[in-house]
């Protein structure tokens, strides 16, 4: 077994709504000069067979929207 | 004998109800559709109505968009068959590559509950000839993951092609891309939007009954 990880991220040029609201909020708890971007994390524990075209494939396939999201695809 | 309209279920679906009961209004008979059969029942056109499917885990529509019923509404599309998506819906269509572009969170954040005027953009379309082009028309809108957006070339195309179906009128609610509503397929057998026409079928329960065309539309004869 290995273990991968995916990231997903909005695209840089979509409006990222929900990490702006958490950038305000850190001003809440005295925090100046963030910006966030939120994006998703996911872990996978794969079986030796899987390649790394599968991996790809349901990164962009299933876990990301490539219409939105960009995604990284990490042998950790 | 009357049209058949498939309406599908999900776990999450919400206005599965609503949207039989407009097909009814509309003089058809409604079919329920089982997210997980792989079974359309022959009916002649399909709805695929608004709620949380699968709880929007992972993105709204994503994991409905797998399921085994959507196998069969995208070959059935791909024959031509016409399929409506009202908000998670429309959200649906587009995980399953039936339409373009992505439903993303609203851009204020809020869930926005109210009745909203639309202008018809499109009245060429399966779900949409009923109308006049230009027609304004009330009815309710509620989401918090309505804000269209697309890739300049992919927004470029669907103005061009006269692909924007719907548009909002006023204040847009939520950040859509060009005051986006809903758009259609290239051939015009698959619509999608986000404001709820199921909702605004009788005077008792809606703001209008100008939502009952979409469903009137899809039983005209084609030509």
């Amino acid at each position: 077994m290995a273990r991968v990880v995916v990231d997903v991220m909005p695209k840089p040029e979509i409006l990222d709504v929900q990490g702006q609201a958490v950038s305000r909020a850190l001003t809440r708890i005295g925090v100046s000069g963030i910006e966030v971007r939120q994006g998703k994390h996911f872990e996978l524990e794969v079986d030796d067979s899987v390649d790394d075209e599968t991996l790809h494939r349901i990164a962009g396939d299933l876990l990301a929207n490539p219409v939105i999201e960009d995604w990284t695809v990490t042998r950790v | 004998m009357s049209a058949r309209i498939g309406v599908i279920t999900f776990p999450g679906t919400l206005d599965d109800v609503d949207a039989a009961r407009a097909v009814r209004y509309a003089g058809a008979e409604a079919v329920p559709l089982w997210h997980g059969d792989h079974d359309l029942q022959g009916v002649d056109a399909v709805v695929v109505p608004g709620g949380f499917s699968y709880g929007d885990y992972l993105r709204a529509g994503a994991i409905a968009s797998l399921a085994p019923i959507m196998r069969e509404v995208v070959d059935g599309a791909a024959k031509g068959l016409p399929v409506l998506g009202i908000c998670n819906g429309f959200q649906i269509l587009c995980e399953a590559g039936l339409l373009p572009g992505a439903l993303t969170r609203n851009e204020k954040l809020h869930f926005v509950c109210r009745d909203q005027t639309l202008r018809v953009e499109n009245a060429d379309t399966a779900w949409t000839s009923g109308y006049a082009a230009g027609e304004e028309i009330v009815v309710p809108v509620k989401n918090a993951e309505g804000r269209f957006v697309a890739a300049p070339d992919t927004l470029a195309e669907l103005e061009g092609e006269g692909r924007v179906a719907f548009r909002y009128v006023g204040a847009n609610p939520n950040g859509s891309m060009n005051d986006i509503a809903g758009v259609t397929s290239a051939n015009g057998r698959v619509v999608g939007l986000m404001p709820h026409p199921e909702h605004a079928i009788d005077l008792l329960t809606g703001p209008s009954v100008q939502g009952l065309g979409l469903f009137t539309s899809v039983l005209a004869p084609a030509g």
